[in-house]
């Protein structure tokens, strides 16, 4: 496995994308440009974009950096450069 | 125990709390005082930067803001928690396996320019002092409503508790406190919000609440407010917005970009011992704002509810809104009606002299409602309602006990005191590490730093507390300016330092003012040069919001696109960035060999 420096950084830029596509859809798509047609669905008594706006993307943003910092520290150990 | 003598007691309980703090958290070294030492662990530190960042207006102002607006208030609630998404990726655990005490710093030394630095020190100040006069402002108003004393007795003791702690304690003192100050206000923002939510939906966790059926009625809270302000002629709460689409989505990555790169939250995460913790922390960062950011939407919705509901009794009983009797008689109104209305924060005024208060939208363009008010009579609105009466007055609309409504307080003033002192850290750190030790005395022994930090601290209270004193007029306009500058200069300048290589100090400067002037521009032409009256120029730039309807509080992402394309044009001009550099860029992207932060500017 190549395990240098610059593989390691495409190993976390390709970990970037993938966490600010979803953190992209959920805000900007569902909360705001896709909002008015999820208002259709509902959840609860809570219309699905409004939600999104004003709950949801909230709770993806938390799940995310926590998602995220798991993943960096297994790509760390992979390339070999983790804190001791 | 009446009112007045519970909330002296919550206040100065806490008070008494952070000032013991204070004492058994002394910096002895800069790096106690810059950076707590390094040894803050993250859901500490998370803990911290959600008190930090979660100032008064987030506080008192937001869930009002989101009231008024309806669902289009979620640009603040996503804006200012997503910004967190974009720390965590992009900068916080890069920054600190840098290393260093500052945010300037990490500029000038990628930079390889003290220009550079000197630009981010002047971006960092602007943004930071017309912050703090926010909150200064907001520590005298709680103190006034609250304790009955003047603004200005207010602030000073504001001053004086900041001071007592910053001081003293530097980082170290204002991490533990900003502890405290998060455990007392987010119980003081939560607390009454479940007591609401389980009185009007009989669940009590509020974001539960907000998606529930009423406990009258069998008809979901979401929509029965939807049917009452509608039928009043305001916006449809759930899906009204007050600029167009894209302007939301605009202002909603303005604020995120703009809160990434506040340099007083970025540098909470250097007290954090290691690059793993920095990301974690950021996590809990996040988990501890989200309960209070997932908290206002429901306290904004249902408090919006109860005050429609007091005001016209057919709201509850889903009879005519319009009926003679259904507004209640102006005599009868409830005593906290009577509280605020001496404060001016609510206003009323018989305009058809029925004596019953008419609460709608008398500015509405749809012809039912019209029609309607102009059958019953009605000759406009006649209360007008300023939107932080939402989260001051809440507990008293809702007629919760006498310790709920002290625990506001004081939950108020944590909330002012708190960000006041992380603002005040990295202003006195940007003068007496960035400008004395960086630029003017790299020699200065670590004793004088520290001497030097303390004094810069008191001075920056001092110029805080004068502000807040003499608000400039603009006061209010500030906060978004504050924002449009870290937006426009500091994030891209920081985030192009890690992710390429290959920029140089040319495209840097270069950026970081295009950005900036770019950003004030467009704000000053809207709200006047330096905010000063009459100096508008909205004729030159072709009327408001020319650039596609993009509000100047809005702005802050177009100043950072523009910031973006200026590095990069001038980057390819330019000579590249040193062999050294670039290595440092290198070492800046992996984890390992992280190293205690420390304040050396050799490289």
């Amino acid at each position: 496995m190549d395990k240098s420096g610059g593989a390691y950084w495409k190993a976390t830029l390709g970990l970037l994308t993938k966490i600010l596509i979803v953190w992209f859809m959920v805000s900007f798509g569902a909360g705001i440009l896709f909002a008015d047609w999820l208002n259709n669905i509902h959840l609860g008594g809570y219309p699905v974009g409004f939600w999104f706006a004003q709950q949801g993307s909230i709770y993806v943003f938390v799940a995310l950096i926590f998602i995220y910092a798991k993943k960096m520290g297994e790509i760390d150990r992979k390339f070999d450069v983790h804190e001791e | 125990m009446d009112l007045q003598a519970t909330i002296y007691l919550a206040v100065g309980a806490s008070f008494a709390l952070y000032i013991a703090i204070a004492i058994w958290a002394r910096a002895g070294s800069t790096s106690e005082f810059y950076v707590a030492g390094g040894g803050v662990g993250p859901r500490i530190n998370g803990m911290a930067t959600a008190a930090d960042w979660m100032s008064a207006a987030s506080f008192i102002s937001m869930a009002g803001l989101i009231s008024n607006m309806g669902y289009g208030g979620g640009l603040f609630l996503m804006g200012w928690t997503g910004g967190y998404v974009l720390l965590a990726l992009l900068l916080a655990p890069y920054l600190r396996k840098f290393g260093k005490f500052t945010v300037p710093q990490f500029i000038g030394d990628r930079y390889y320019s003290k220009t550079a630095s000197t630009v981010a020190v002047v971006c960092l100040l602007t943004a930071s002092l017309t912050y703090v006069i926010g909150q200064m402002t907001g520590v005298g108003v709680a103190f006034s409503r609250f304790l009955g004393v003047s603004n200005e007795t207010g602030i000073y003791v504001g001053m004086g508790i900041v001071f007592v702690y910053a001081v003293l304690g530097g980082m170290k003192g204002i991490t533990y406190t900003q502890v405290a100050q998060y455990v007392v206000l987010i119980f003081a923002y939560t607390v009454p919000a479940i007591f609401i939510s389980m009185h009007l939906t009989g669940n009590p966790i509020p974001q539960l609440g907000l998606g529930s059926d009423l406990v009258a009625g069998d008809m979901s809270l979401l929509q029965k407010l939807d049917s009452v302000v509608v039928d009043l002629g305001f916006g449809q709460y759930t899906t009204t917005t007050d600029g167009s689409t894209l302007n939301m989505f605009v202002y909603t990555l303005s604020l995120m970009i703009g809160t990434a790169g506040l340099p007083h939250v970025i540098m909470r995460f250097f007290t954090v011992p290691t690059v793993a913790a920095a990301r974690s922390s950021a996590g809990w960062a996040l988990v501890f704002i989200a309960i209070l950011y997932t908290t206002a939407p429901a306290v904004a919705a249902m408090a919006k509810l109860n005050l429609h509901t007091t005001v016209n009794t057919a709201v509850a009983t889903s009879g005519d809104l319009y009926a003679v009797e259904s507004s209640i008689k102006a005599e009868a109104r409830p005593e906290w009606m009577n509280r605020w209305e001496k404060t001016g924060l609510l206003k009323f005024e018989d305009k058809n002299g029925d004596g019953r208060i008419q609460y709608y939208n008398d500015k509405t363009e749809n012809p039912e409602v019209i029609a309607k008010a102009e059958a019953a009579g009605w000759k406009g609105n006649e209360l007008t309602v300023n939107p932080d009466i939402i989260v001051l007055a809440n507990p008293e609309i809702a007629l919760l006990p006498n310790w709920v409504i002290a625990l506001v307080a004081a939950g108020g003033l944590a909330a002012a005191l708190s960000t006041a002192a992380g603002l005040l850290l990295a202003i006195s750190s940007a003068i007496s590490h960035d400008l004395v030790k960086g630029v003017f005395n790299p020699k200065i022994s670590e004793k004088n730093e520290l001497m030097a930090g303390k004094v810069a601290m008191a001075f920056s209270i001092l110029v805080a507390g004068y502000l807040g004193l003499n608000p400039p007029g603009f006061a209010a306009g500030t906060v978004a300016l504050a924002f449009g500058i870290a937006a426009s200069s500091l994030f891209p300048a920081i985030m192009m330092g890690i992710f390429s290589k290959k920029m140089n100090k040319e495209g840097a400067i270069a950026g970081m003012l295009a950005g900036l002037l770019i950003t004030l521009f467009y704000v000053f032409a809207h709200k006047g040069l330096f905010f000063i009256k009459g100096t508008e120029y909205l004729d030159l730039i072709g009327g408001p919001n020319p650039f596609f309807g993009i509000t100047p509080e809005a702005f802050g992402a177009v100043g950072a696109l523009f910031n973006f394309i200026v590095a990069f044009v001038v980057d390819k001009f330019t000579k590249e960035p040193p062999e050294h550099i670039q290595h440092l860029v290198e070492s800046v992207r992996t984890p390992r060999g992280s190293k205690a932060v420390d304040g050396s500017h050799a490289h």
